[in-house]
């Protein structure tokens, strides 16, 4: 597909943690519109807030480590017109700070952003305090809040000033590790659309984030096998493309969903509860399967959680052995 | 608005409890004690204090109020009423299906709130939020006032936000504690300890001022001296009585989250309507 970078699958591409893209996108969205501030609990550098708090010094609020000071300051700060950017680890917003979200800013309906960084068990060394896996589950469930999941730096970038001009409450999820910048410069992003990566007609992988990678080098594990899987990337939790998922699971029959979080409740339990209502079919949720994570280097994680690309091929043939295709 | 004068503030204190107590009555629920201790800040605020104007609620120059105890909201929906925010008649819908005055207040649902609140200790913090955005904007203008309980200090966002807004020196923010000393489990003291109080804000770097909550010229003074302070943010320690103006109310715990009945309400508006017996009442 024209918009996928070359060299998928190979040591050759390119990597870039989504959190860089996001420090630029957050320069340029300053630089756009003088309402734009950020607002950080004492992790400037790592959440990547660094550039647009040199850049904008007057527009940068340092709120040392009280997360849920931050989100409620940054209430305050959209409703006399401000467009907040309120970043730290997902772990701790919005993982502290879920009630004061879901009062002032949702219900409250103020345009916050709430950038959750260094989410999901890729976090590594940290270990499980730090690997951010319910933040999907917490966000999504609350009326008014868009969940943004990029897939790599391009698109965390094009995302950030999105969410800069959506004027609604909107949750970023970030990655902290370096991952494949499968994208282009070029490749559309709006919120709210999934997108065709590969297609196939055997199996449809519908992933989420930086998983999207795995699920591409999946799909040429698969084909290796003679099994045609399509990859579909929603990088939009919610709302989500009802119409791009629907067409791809009516064409392929049988789902897998991937996501690097708590399966329960998060991106494949939003997939399962569309297609449960429209058209029924099975669906595999791969993602943490009600544990927490641990220690580890993050590739080394990814394989003993069973998400990484030889994970998600052997579930999808096996998928395709054992499901019939739905609706076909 | 017109300012008015202290009698009439004092009056207009006493028009708001017995809103209250009607209010209270015909929804069945919600919270007696503390509207009507704040009942004569509320009056010197919405009456004389406060830049507003009820006719066009989001005036881009209007003062902006923040109740951070939400279940006070009774004391501010009855203010709004008598201020010509919606009329009064509206009041009997407190708490009701289909109202815009719901049990705690919901600012996407009635103009003229500034938020929605009601879970404690996070109305400082959005009070910090746009007394900072006001200063980005170097607006001298405007102020950002907040009522805060004295039981919701309990909370640790409350102390998150009194760090915060000190090292940002807002002192374009006006913060009133209203100090009854009671909260749903009994006396402060017994359930968490607060005091001292007065203390402990003036360690977090802020001015302090005590007043009695029921004098709405030391209210309004100490208003006029907190916008003066520049050097520091302002906070104002309200000595106020839970369920003022209703002597079977006040200072009892229990009153903190009851209405009264049907019998009660027309008892206690007796008392309003009599200042408690100090005049003869012409209903009477």
């Amino acid at each position: 597909m024209s918009h996928l970078a070359p060299h998928i699958g190979t040591d050759d591409i390119k990597m870039e943690p989504t959190r860089a893209g996001f420090g630029r996108g957050l320069l340029e969205a300053g630089k756009r519109n003088e309402q734009v501030v950020g607002l950080c609990a004492d992790l400037t550098e790592s959440t990547r807030m660094i550039e647009f708090a040199q850049a904008f010094p007057n527009r940068y609020v340092e709120i040392g480590v009280a997360e849920q000071n931050m989100v409620t300051v940054a209430s305050g700060m959209a409703a006399m017109g401000k467009v907040p950017f309120a970043s730290s680890y997902a772990a701790f917003a919005p993982g502290r700070c879920w009630e004061q979200i879901r009062t002032t800013i949702c219900l409250n309906d103020r345009p916050v952003k709430i950038v959750g960084s260094h989410a999901g068990i890729s976090v590594g060394p940290d270990g499980a305090t730090h690997q951010m896996l319910e933040d999907i589950a917490l966000m999504r469930a609350l009326p008014n809040m868009v969940v943004v999941v990029p897939g790599d730096s391009l698109e965390a970038e094009k995302a950030t000033l999105a969410l800069a001009e959506n004027n609604k409450p909107s949750y970023l999820r970030l990655a902290r590790e370096k991952t494949a910048i499968f994208t282009t410069p070029s490749a559309p992003f709006e919120i709210g659309k999934a997108y065709v990566l590969h297609e196939g007609t055997d199996v449809s992988i519908m992933a989420t984030g930086v998983m999207t990678y795995q699920a591409l080098v999946a799909a040429q594990l698969l084909a290796h096998r003679g099994i045609h899987a399509e990859v579909v990337h929603v990088p939009t939790v919610k709302p989500l493309d009802a119409d791009t998922i629907i067409a791809s699971a009516k064409k392929c029959g049988r789902v897998i969903t991937v996501e690097e979080a708590q399966a329960a409740a998060g991106f494949g339990s939003a997939v399962n509860e569309l297609l449960s209502e429209t058209w029924p079919m099975p669906v595999h949720r791969m993602g943490m399967q009600d544990r927490f994570g641990e220690s580890g280097k993050p590739e080394e994680l990814l394989r003993h959680f069973g998400l990484d690309a030889p994970h998600i091929a052997a579930q999808a043939q096996d998928w395709v052995s054992r499901m019939p295709q739905y609706h076909r | 608005m017109m300012q008015l004068t202290l009698p009439q503030l004092e009056q207009k204190a006493n028009d708001i409890r017995m809103d209250i107590i009607r209010m209270l009555e015909h929804a069945g629920s919600g919270h007696s004690a503390g509207p009507l201790g704040l009942s004569d800040i509320f009056a010197a605020l919405y009456f004389h204090v406060l830049k507003h104007d009820p006719k066009n609620p989001d005036w881009e120059e209007r003062d902006i109020l923040i109740l951070s105890n939400g279940h006070c909201t009774p004391v501010r929906y009855a203010a709004m009423a008598e201020a010509g925010y919606f009329p009064k008649e509206e009041l009997m819908t407190l708490r009701q299906f289909g109202s815009r005055l719901q049990g705690h207040p919901e600012r996407t649902r009635l103009p003229g709130l500034e938020t929605t609140s009601g879970p404690l200790g996070s109305g400082l913090s959005q009070a910090a939020g746009m007394a900072k955005a006001l200063q980005i904007d170097q607006n001298h203008t405007r102020w950002v006032y907040c009522i805060t309980g004295d039981g919701e200090l309990d909370e640790g966002n409350i102390w998150e936000a009194a760090m915060f807004v000190a090292k940002e020196n807002l002192h374009n923010l006006i913060v009133i504690v209203d100090r009854n000393n009671i909260q749903i489990d009994g006396p402060t003291e017994q359930v968490m300890p607060l005091e001292t109080l007065r203390e402990k804000w003036e360690a977090f770097g802020w001015h302090v001022q005590e007043i009695d909550g029921h004098n709405v010229e030391s209210v309004i003074d100490a208003c006029s001296m907190a916008r003066a302070t520049v050097e520091k943010p302002s906070l104002i320690i309200a000595h106020t009585i839970p369920g003022k103006g209703v002597p079977f109310m006040e200072y009892d715990y229990h009153w903190h989250g009851a209405p009264p009945n049907s019998d009660q309400a027309k008892e206690a508006l007796k008392k309003l309507r009599t200042l408690n017996g100090k005049i003869r009442s012409e209903h009477e």
